[in-house]
């Protein structure tokens, strides 16, 4: 067991090196763009040409990430916080520090600390979301598996279906129609600032809402899916045959079964959450890390962009290594050397 | 060059089984069909269909943007017949969609073809490249991609590329796995025949059932990908119509002109519909 761990883990930290290394490779593929995206487009020529020497773009590429994963972990300094380049940029963090993912073109400052001001935002709109979505989805999907093709199960399956094809953005400019124009309850937009005329929970309901649409639906689907294949196997029968109530063979050995499945599927759900946070945050405003990542693509802000997409990619990574791992403890078929 | 009637009856006999027979046997996939159909002769037939040109501004419709005798679904807030956009913004789809999905199940099933039929370190790595990229969401895959190069229909075609084809590879190696112990597949082995020739001709049109399914979804999800690039401006630049940023445009008004939003959501999420039932209703003729 502990050797399986072991080998995940170094699985886990291979994709993450992969990964970060061919985001690395797209965001700064072509050196020339990179020294022009930090001057800003009224850059001359030469003052171009003077920080295409002083970062070093000239390197081949693969030395130049080695050098950016130096930086990140805390090995070597950043050369744009050099005062010689006269941008002005500096970190009170000091020159090296674990985790420095250089600064904001847009902002001026550390990437750090921007993305310090915005990722409160998103925790609390994802573990809301998480917390709906995983009840709804659980206690819907087990209802509809265990009456699957009565009519509760069509009713259910119809409407996870009609849900899944629904862009989130859909389902928000419909729920806002509703809700915020028509009704006037919630307000259109979430951008949790102080002395708003709404308090901060009514301005999560509609974010919340769309995420919860959007992914209890899948979920739904999957956990239906695996109860009703857990039911049509022998054990099932075995048990019921053996004059089992009802409810005990449902409870003691087709869910302890079924959900084992979906418990991963869960996990990769964070994974397209986080898409979907992208949209909601655009949509309703709300100042988390999502809609940072809109601004700064927009704005050509290369290191945000770095940050927020490796950011991502280790969440993403993260949890389908502990998915593996929770995989492992739940069934009892698997025992690996 | 072999002689083509030792193939067997699974190996070109299936093939020439038309998948428009599996749609039609089913109701789901027949009525998602006819959707995706009708969508797609709105895009061929838009210059003839479209009442206006979608970019023509109509001073007067702006002041009162409801539908009405001249504009039939009304006009968005500067003016433009919403009609016309909405039949010209299938046309964005229809060419998006089908390139980048095109695109990524080329990519997919040859490097799962390759890898379920040869194994060893071909297959490592195809799995471990697969591994890579599936821990990129599309749409942020497409993020990095503009901010290092600028929005383009190229760019959305790689991302969607690199987002699907490790989904699609997954799938065509485990159906290649399963089919290349199969009789015919030995028996073409054993006539000697190259192998490109037993992927492309003997295993391949076998693996197609599951693959069409993924391909009916995966559209799906490409549709509202494009739509969703649309919505937060970064898709193709205007005034080139399409659903997401026609949805956008229309969403700052929706307390007063709701069916600026509204319409193009339902054009949007219609062809959704009908390709997930395409993907539900062939799933089960095949079962």
């Amino acid at each position: 067991m502990i050797s399986f761990i072991a080998r995940r883990l170094g699985q886990f930290l291979f994709t993450l090196l992969a990964a970060s290394f061919l985001l690395f490779a797209v965001t700064e593929f072509s050196p020339g763009n990179v020294a022009s995206k930090i001057l800003g487009p009224y850059a001359v020529e030469s003052q171009v040409d003077l920080l295409y020497d002083k970062l070093d773009l000239g390197d081949p590429l693969l030395q130049r990430y080695t050098k950016w994963l130096g930086t990140l972990l805390g090995l070597s300094s950043n050369a744009l916080a050099d005062p010689a380049i006269g941008l002005g940029l500096s970190d009170p963090r000091g020159e090296r520090y674990f985790g420095n993912l250089g600064f904001s073109l847009m902002q001026k400052e550390p990437v750090v600390d921007v993305l310090a001001r915005r990722i409160g935002h998103t925790v609390v709109l994802t573990v809301w979301a998480i917390a709906f979505i995983v009840p709804i989805a659980l206690a819907l999907g087990v209802i509809s598996g265990v009456n699957a093709g009565r009519p509760i199960d069509r009713g259910i399956s119809g409407l996870t279906v009609t849900l899944t094809s629904l862009p989130e953005f859909v389902t928000a400019v419909a729920l806002l129609l509703l809700f915020s124009a028509w009704l006037g309850w919630l307000p259109g937009t979430s951008t949790m600032t102080a002395g708003d005329q709404w308090s901060a929970a009514s301005q999560l309901v509609l974010p919340v809402t769309v995420l919860v649409i959007a992914s209890a639906s899948y979920v739904t689907r999957i956990v239906r899916a695996s109860v009703a294949d857990t039911l049509r196997r022998p054990f099932v029968r075995t048990a019921r045959l053996k004059g089992l109530a009802p409810r005990r063979v449902i409870l003691q050995h087709v869910l302890r079964n079924a959900l084992i499945a979906p418990v991963t599927v869960i996990l990769l759900q964070v994974n397209w959450i986080l898409t979907g946070v992208v949209v909601v945050e655009a949509i309703f405003a709300y100042p988390g890390i999502g809609s940072l990542l809109l601004q700064a693509a927009l704005f050509g802000d290369i290191y945000v962009v770095q940050a927020l997409t490796l950011l991502a990619l280790t969440v993403a990574v993260g949890t389908q290594f502990v998915g593996d791992i929770a995989y492992m403890l739940l069934d009892p078929k698997i025992r690996l050397r | 060059m072999a002689d083509l009637s030792l193939a067997g009856p699974q190996g070109l006999g299936l093939r020439r089984l038309p998948v428009l027979g599996a749609i039609l046997r089913s109701r789901a996939a027949s009525l998602g069909f006819a959707i995706v159909a009708a969508w797609g002769l709105v895009a061929l037939l838009a210059p003839w269909l479209a009442p206006y040109d979608p970019t023509a501004i109509d001073f007067a419709a702006a002041a009162d943007p409801a539908p009405s005798a001249a504009h039939l679904l009304g006009t968005d807030s500067i003016g433009r017949d919403l009609l016309s956009r909405i039949i010209w913004g299938a046309r964005t789809t229809y060419a998006v969609v089908p390139l980048s999905i095109g695109s990524a199940f080329l990519v997919g099933i040859a490097a799962g073809t390759l890898a379920g039929y040869y194994g060893g370190w071909l297959d490592h790595l195809v799995g471990r490249i697969g591994d890579t990229m599936l821990a990129f969401p599309a749409l942020v895959l497409y993020v990095i991609l503009i901010t290092a190069v600028g929005p383009s229909m190229l760019n959305i075609v790689i991302a969607v590329t690199l987002a699907y084809a490790p989904g699609v590879s997954r799938l065509a190696r485990s159906q290649v796995l399963a089919l290349k112990t199969m009789d015919y597949v030995k028996a073409a082995e054993a006539r000697g025949e190259p192998a490109l020739y037993i992927m492309a001709l003997e295993i391949l049109p076998n693996a197609r059932g599951p693959l069409i399914v993924d391909l009916c979804l995966r559209a799906g999800y490409t549709v509202i990908l494009i739509g969703t690039l649309g919505f937060l401006g970064l898709g193709l630049p205007p005034p080139t119509p399409d659903w997401g940023g026609m949805v956008v445009e229309g969403s700052h008004l929706l307390s007063v002109h709701w069916h600026m939003a509204v319409l193009p959501c339902i054009a949007i999420t219609s062809v959704v519909v009908g390709c997930n039932l395409m993907a539900d209703g062939l799933r089960e003729t095949q079962q």
